[in-house]
């Protein structure tokens, strides 16, 4: 295969990826790894660098339209930021101290656990009792539209929110991904925020974490030009065109299709670590 | 910290979303210049590299000139390809630091003397991550 050729074929496959990402709310990073490694037979390493890098484009690229919504909490973005960056410190330093096949088993884990919680459809409500003091003090409160009106929430269990929010940074450092399940889960079920507070606010957070690795990753040799080229620029373009097509009727039988694709890239990568082919 | 959040100002109004909103404009056009970059120096490397895929199945690193800050502005004055597109991540992972300088300076404006302190925490750990040798 010639390097146009190779470029051309992962320039689309990424931009599949970020446009099912986008279009699901799955995230295209989480795809790109498997995709990069199982497909196209390139180093797990490699792989990893050329997706946290598109991971940052796509989470810069969606700002535009999730700020125009207003949903977004920039200080409960803020103050959690410390802890998924802390996150991504150690996980970034782990990829060099764990083995591929790991990682692998891991990423696996995490690709089964973003298809549950992407078909999981009760969101945690708010308990009727007085506001958590220590979110008060932190200010971590906002209001957020509904129909017409500006409707008051309170962040619950500051503590809980913060341990898991420096376990998805962990995550993201290690996988190369923007763990944005992970960072939902702190938010919705923990914080017990309005679910689009929860994701809008996710979506920021996800470019300061993955910054927070890619110096890491820069300085270990992950990231290759070539590679990281089209993949950054498919997934850009693919989650840009896919965010426009998030409401509609053809989109859940899409969803049960990706999140199969999910599951099956999840189990395959959990299959090539254990019999470490990675 | 509590000069924030009334439930009846319109958005326009209310500081907090102004600061957002700046945030969201330098985010898209951060990664609008960056990924242009990307694409002008993949086009470069592309052209410059006709040859057969390379082999990435195996693990060597990026070559030296392209992991560090100051190798990749070198190889960007020779107008080597590889280096425009690392000049464009570096662009690229910027954007989302730059984010965090806007919060800095954006909640020292709003007078949140505890939020300008976290963002400023975030930045350090942003820097360090950078600019440690390991």
């Amino acid at each position: 295969m010639s390097n146009l050729d190779f470029s051309l074929a992962l320039f689309g496959t990424s931009l599949l990826a970020g446009f099912l990402g986008a279009m699901t709310g799955l995230g295209g990073g989480v795809v790109i790894v498997p995709a990069l490694c199982l497909l196209f037979k390139v180093d797990l390493h490699y792989a990893l660098g050329a997706s946290l890098v598109s991971v940052i484009a796509t989470s810069s690229g969606a700002a535009a339209a999730y700020v125009r919504e207003g949903y977004s909490n920039i200080r409960i973005g803020m103050f959690l930021e410390v802890a998924t960056t802390l996150g991504a410190l150690l996980g970034a330093y782990l990829t060099a101290k764990v083995s591929g096949n790991w990682i692998g088993v891991i990423f696996g884990v995490v690709l089964l656990y973003s298809a549950y919680t992407s078909l999981r459809q009760g969101h945690a409500k708010p308990a009727d009792h007085p506001p958590d003091p220590l979110a008060v003090r932190l200010n971590l409160r906002g209001s957020y539209p509904v129909d017409g009106h500006k409707e008051a929430y309170v962040a619950e269990h500051v503590p809980a929110a913060f341990g898991i929010m420096f376990g998805a940074g962990a995550l993201s450092g290690l996988l190369g991904i923007g763990s944005g399940a992970v960072k939902v889960l702190a938010m919705d079920q923990a914080m017990k925020l309005p679910f689009k507070v929860s994701t809008t606010t996710s979506n920021f957070m996800i470019g300061v974490t993955a910054a927070a690795s890619a110096g890491i990753y820069l300085s270990r040799g992950y990231i290759l030009p070539g590679l990281a080229m089209p993949v950054m620029l498919g997934v850009l373009v693919g989650s840009l065109v896919g965010s426009r097509f998030l409401a509609g009727a053809k989109v859940r039988t899409i969803r049960w299709a990706f999140v199969a694709v999910v599951v099956a890239l999840g189990i395959e990568m959990i299959y090539n670590g254990a019999t470490g082919r990675l | 910290m509590a000069n924030n959040n009334q439930p009846s100002a319109s958005p326009a109004s209310n500081p907090d979303q102004r600061l957002e909103g700046a945030m969201g404009r330098m985010l898209q056009i951060g990664v609008t210049i960056a990924a242009l970059v990307v694409l002008a120096g993949g086009i470069l490397y592309l052209e410059q590299s006709p040859g057969p895929r390379p082999d990435y199945h195996a693990f060597h690193g990026a070559p030296a000139g392209l992991i560090t800050v100051h190798g990749i502005l070198a190889g960007l004055g020779r107008l080597d390809a590889a280096s425009i597109i690392a000049f464009g991540i570096l662009l690229l992972i910027a954007t989302p630091i730059c984010r965090v300088v806007f919060g800095v300076v954006g909640f020292a404006l709003l007078k949140d003397k505890f939020y300008a302190a976290v963002s400023a925490l975030v930045l350090t750990i942003l820097l360090y991550s950078f600019f440690a040798r390991r």
